[in-house]
């Protein structure tokens, strides 16, 4: 099976890998998979508290090239969204833009699960009551 | 070093044709065009003749008779005709197998078909090394149990069974023993008589010699084994496998042995000093990092090692000088990982981290420079890539984390 050019672009140069301070308040994180399975992603947003823009992302996984390409662009779509244009990216759109063969679609499921994961974390930290 | 070289370790899988056994079946392709079935005029008697010779040069490597090989396509027909065939040849005797749960799929699957032809099948479970337990082997055994089928060296791993003292069990309980020696021979000394195997399936294309030729060793005597035919036609190979035979494979195939028979232990030897160097000096650059499988029973040029909170086929994908293998899911359409390691009670996460290095015969020290190389970064990128590789440096207990399985 041969990987598609974007794939193995973002594999190879991987955008926004690293960590944030998953303690801070502006921090959402999001943690999906299992080891067991094969694929850890960990996909985290930082919001600007004023504007409500996610002004960073970062990701880490542990995972097969798709999965790592998924998670990758995922951080790139991400920056500059607002938190309910975030939480619209559909996991179809990472396997059109990366041309995921079918046996890979669940890694754009589980790069979706992550930005909701993310935006779930982030919501739940800055509930106003 | 050569950074544009490109390596060549995946050995197990197929072995590059030997340029010499290339040499040898180029004239039966053309030249010598007869089919050795034809019994009267000289074009069939010198292809008769050539398969003849290639017969015995397969004999002598495996001290067996030649009347006792039967050419085949591969190690899968030949697994298939030994399993199937013995299975319907002695249904009189009984219906029971029993197996091992690390053979190859082509051993597994046809045990599948025979359950479902209504036969019994027993899948042992291996120690934590891949080795049979014999004493749960023997007790496996019963009135109705007509073969033990158990390969010789894993493809995996390349641990090798007992065989001995496997045959010693076959024998005091008056069964035959079947084996699937795919990875083995031609590699390492595979001589069924002494060892107490009646069938014994292997392959040109995994010793240097031909894809599409394989062969069976049916023992003639003592006792006298016969198989069912699996496929109709001509009655070739004494009515045991019809089908024109393919003369130039099956030339191949016989000077492959004739050069194994010769360089093997040299060859042996070279390759498990360059196995060994290549797992102590991973074992010094990387931490967490595992052999899987029984180092002292194992083939001499093969190494299935496991680069915990590291995914094998991501791994793979940083590769981009050497071709090795992964027991990763994400290498497989099923998304399950290598049932192999998994019976060896490896554990989902080491068996996902897994990758297998077979070495072959035209390897250089340059090339397991390289490889080195190439593992020990890619291991790095993918650990700093790696979120469980982050937890465990925290001293995370991964075991105590919550994970969402899907």
């Amino acid at each position: 099976m041969a990987y598609s050019e974007k794939v193995l672009d973002h594999f190879k140069n991987p955008k926004n890998v690293g960590t944030l301070d998953k303690a801070s308040k502006n921090v959402g994180t999001g943690l999906v998979g299992a080891p067991e399975c094969g694929d850890v992603m960990r996909l985290q947003i930082q919001v600007n508290e004023v504007s409500g823009i996610i002004e960073d992302a970062k990701f880490k996984t542990f995972g097969c090239g798709s999965a790592i390409a998924s998670s990758s662009l995922a951080t790139e779509w991400l920056k500059g969204k607002s938190i309910d244009e975030a939480g619209s990216i559909d996991n179809m759109d990472i396997v059109e833009e990366l041309a995921l063969p079918p046996v890979k679609i669940h890694c754009s499921v589980l790069a979706e699960d992550a930005i909701k994961g993310a935006i779930e974390d982030y919501k739940t930290k800055n509930k106003t009551v | 070093m050569n950074n544009t070289k490109l390596i060549y370790l995946d050995n197990n899988s197929t072995t590059p044709t030997d340029p010499r056994v290339v040499e040898a079946m180029l004239p039966y392709f053309h030249n010598v065009p007869g089919n050795a079935a034809s019994r009267n005029h000289p074009f069939g008697w010198a292809a008769e003749e050539a398969v003849d010779y290639a017969r015995e040069q397969i004999a002598s490597l495996i001290d067996v008779d030649s009347k006792e090989i039967i050419f085949t396509s591969g190690a899968t027909e030949s697994d298939n005709l030994a399993l199937k065939g013995v299975y319907e040849m002695y249904a009189r005797k009984g219906n029971h197998i029993i197996t091992l749960k690390t053979e190859h799929k082509a051993v597994l699957d046809s045990c599948k078909k025979i359950e479902k032809m209504g036969g019994e099948v027993t899948y042992l479970d291996v120690q934590r090394d891949g080795l049979v337990d014999l004493k749960e082997l023997e007790a496996a055994i019963k009135d109705t149990t007509i073969l033990v089928s158990i390969m010789w060296a894993n493809n995996e791993t390349g641990v090798i069974q007992p065989m001995k003292e496997i045959g010693e069990i076959c024998e005091k309980h008056g069964v035959l023993f079947m084996s699937d020696a795919t990875q083995a021979v031609g590699k390492i000394k595979t001589h069924p008589k002494e060892v107490g195997v009646h069938l014994m399936a292997f392959t040109g294309h995994k010793m240097y010699g031909p894809k599409g030729v394989g062969a069976l060793f049916v023992n003639r005597k003592n006792p006298r084994v016969k198989v069912t035919a699996q496929q109709d036609g001509g009655g070739h190979e004494r009515g045991m496998r019809s089908g024109t035979l393919n003369v130039p494979g099956i030339v191949g195939m016989g000077k492959a042995a004739e050069i194994a028979l010769k360089e093997m232990a040299t060859d042996a030897e070279r390759l498990s000093k360059l196995r060994n160097r290549l797992e102590k000096t991973l074992s010094e650059n990387l931490e967490e990092v595992y052999i899987n499988g029984n180092v002292d029973h194992r083939m001499p040029h093969v190494t299935n090692v496991s680069f915990k909170h590291v995914e094998g086929e991501g791994l793979m994908m940083t590769f981009s000088q050497i071709g090795v293998s992964s027991g990763s899911a994400c290498t497989s359409a099923s998304l399950e990982p290598s049932y192999v390691l998994m019976a060896l009670g490896l554990g989902d996460d080491l068996a996902h981290s897994s990758i297998r290095f077979s070495l072959g015969k035209f390897n250089t020290d340059e090339d397991i420079d390289i490889a080195i190389q190439q593992v020990t970064e890619g291991v790095n990128h993918m650990r700093n890539l790696s979120p469980i590789w982050e937890m465990y440096k925290e001293g995370v207990d991964l075991e105590s984390v919550v994970w969402t399985e899907h």
